[in-house]
C-alpha cells in the first residue's frame, strides 16, 4: 500500500504527474490554488498506488511526497 | 507507512517563477538532491547564470554566487582557487555557457579546473524571450527565426560537450534527458558523479541536461518532453561522452 501527498499551493498544474501515473491515479481537480491555479489531486479508492514514485520524480516543483 | 519520497534539505519550500512544466525546476530537485546525499550541504557554494535561472539562488538552500552572463565558470574558477575545500559548481544555460561565456567555459575545462558544470540545454534563449540559441535544432522556429533555422544562414547547432570533451582537463562530460521518469533518474546519477569527481579531485566535469522549455517552444508540458525524445536526442544523443 502506498499514497502521494500533494502540496496544492505550489502545484502549477503542468499535468506531468497525471501524465506519468501508471494507475491515472493523479486528476485534474476543479479547485484552484491561491495563486488561482487548477491544482491536481490523488484520487485511488482501490488502493492501487503502488508507490513508484514517477509522479513525484517528473514534477518540476518537487510538490509530491510518497509514502509506502 | 514510511515517506519514501521527500523534499530534499537543500530545496526551499518556495514556488519558483518557472513555468509549469519548464525543466528548470526538475534540474534543481536533482542538483538539491545529490549535495543531501552527498552530505555536502555545508560545504558547496553554486554559481547562478544569467538566464531563467538567474535567481537560483533563492531556491537552494546552501551558498550561492551570481556571476555576469557567460561567466560563471570564471567566478567559479576564483572560488574553488581561492577555497578548494568547499565544492564549487555552476549551473548555465545554452546561452550563457556555450554563447557569450563560451570563452570561460574553453578555458577553464582546458585548464582542468576541479569544477562541477551543470549544464541545461533547451535549445532557446528562455528569459530574454525565445530567441535563437547556439543549440536550437534546424528548423526550429524562435522569436528570431521566425521560418525556423536555416544551417547557411544560422550556422549548426553547436555540440559544446562533445568539444569540450576534446580537451585533456576535462574528466567527465555525460548528456542525459528529463523527457521520463527513468531518463530522470539517469540525469540524476550523472550529477552525482559530475560532484564526485570533484570531491575526489579528478579535475572538470559537466553534465549537459536536454531540458523542457515548453513556453518557447510553445507546447505543453508533456509535448515538450516528447519532443526532446523524439526530435531534440537526434541531434543530441543520449549518453556518455568522456
Ligand atoms: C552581458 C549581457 N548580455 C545579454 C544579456 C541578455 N540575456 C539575459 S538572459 C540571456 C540568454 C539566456 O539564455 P540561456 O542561457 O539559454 O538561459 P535560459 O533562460 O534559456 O535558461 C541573454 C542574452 C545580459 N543579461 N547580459
Ligand atoms: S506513486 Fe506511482 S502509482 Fe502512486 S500516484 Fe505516483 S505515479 Fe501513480
Ligand atoms: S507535476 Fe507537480 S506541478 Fe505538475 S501538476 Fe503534478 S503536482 Fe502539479
Ligand atoms: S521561459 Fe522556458 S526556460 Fe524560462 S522558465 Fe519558462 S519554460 Fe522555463
Ligand atoms: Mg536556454
Amino acid at each position: 500500500m502506498a499514497k502521494i501527498k500533494i502540496d496544492k499551493e505550489r502545484c502549477k498544474g503542468c499535468l506531468l504527474c497525471v501524465n506519468f501515473c501508471p494507475h491515472g491515479l493523479v486528476k485534474k481537480g476543479f479547485q484552484l490554488n491561491k495563486r488561482g491555479i487548477n491544482y491536481v489531486e490523488f484520487l485511488d479508492k482501490d488502493n492501487a498506488c503502488l508507490g513508484c514514485m514517477q509522479c513525484a520524480i517528473i514534477c518540476p516543483d518537487a510538490c509530491i511526497e510518497v509514502y509506502r | 507507512m514510511k515517506k519514501i519520497f521527500k523534499h530534499p534539505q537543500s530545496l526551499r519550500k518556495v514556488s519558483t517563477h518557472y513555468c509549469a512544466g519548464c525543466g528548470h525546476g526538475i534540474a534543481h530537485r536533482l542538483i538539491a538532491e545529490v549535495v543531501d546525499e552527498l552530505n555536502i550541504r555545508e560545504k558547496v557554494i553554486g554559481v547562478a547564470p544569467v538566464g531563467c535561472a538567474v535567481v537560483a539562488y533563492d531556491y537552494w538552500n546552501f551558498d550561492c554566487c551570481e556571476a555576469a552572463h557567460g561567466r560563471a565558470l570564471a567566478v567559479a574558477t576564483g572560488i574553488k582557487r581561492c577555497r578548494p575545500q568547499n565544492i564549487v559548481f555552476t549551473y548555465q544555460g545554452d546561452g550563457d555557457l556555450a554563447a557569450i561565456g563560451t570563452n570561460e567555459t574553453i578555458h577553464a575545462a582546458n585548464r582542468g579546473e576541479n569544477l562541477t558544470a551543470i549544464f541545461i540545454n533547451n535549445a532557446v534563449y528562455g528569459m530574454t524571450g525565445g530567441q535563437m540559441a547556439p543549440t536550437t535544432l534546424i528548423g526550429q522556429k524562435t522569436a528570431t527565426t521566425p521560418y525556423g533555422r536555416e544551417a547557411n544562414y544560422h550556422g549548426w547547432p553547436l555540440k559544446i560537450s562533445e568539444i569540450l570533451a576534446l580537451l585533456k582537463g576535462v574528466v567527465y562530460v555525460e548528456r542525459v534527458s528529463l523527457h521520463a521518469p527513468l531518463e530522470v533518474l539517469k540525469a540524476k546519477r550523472a550529477i552525482k558523479q559530475a560532484f564526485f569527481n570533484q570531491i575526489e579531485k579528478r579535475g572538470f566535469s559537466l553534465v549537459e541536461i536536454l531540458s523542457p522549455c515548453p513556453t518557447y517552444w510553445q507546447m505543453s508540458p508533456k509535448e515538450a518532453l516528447d519532443w526532446i525524445k523524439e526530435v531534440m536526442t537526434k541531434e543530441f544523443p543520449l549518453g556518455r561522452i568522456k
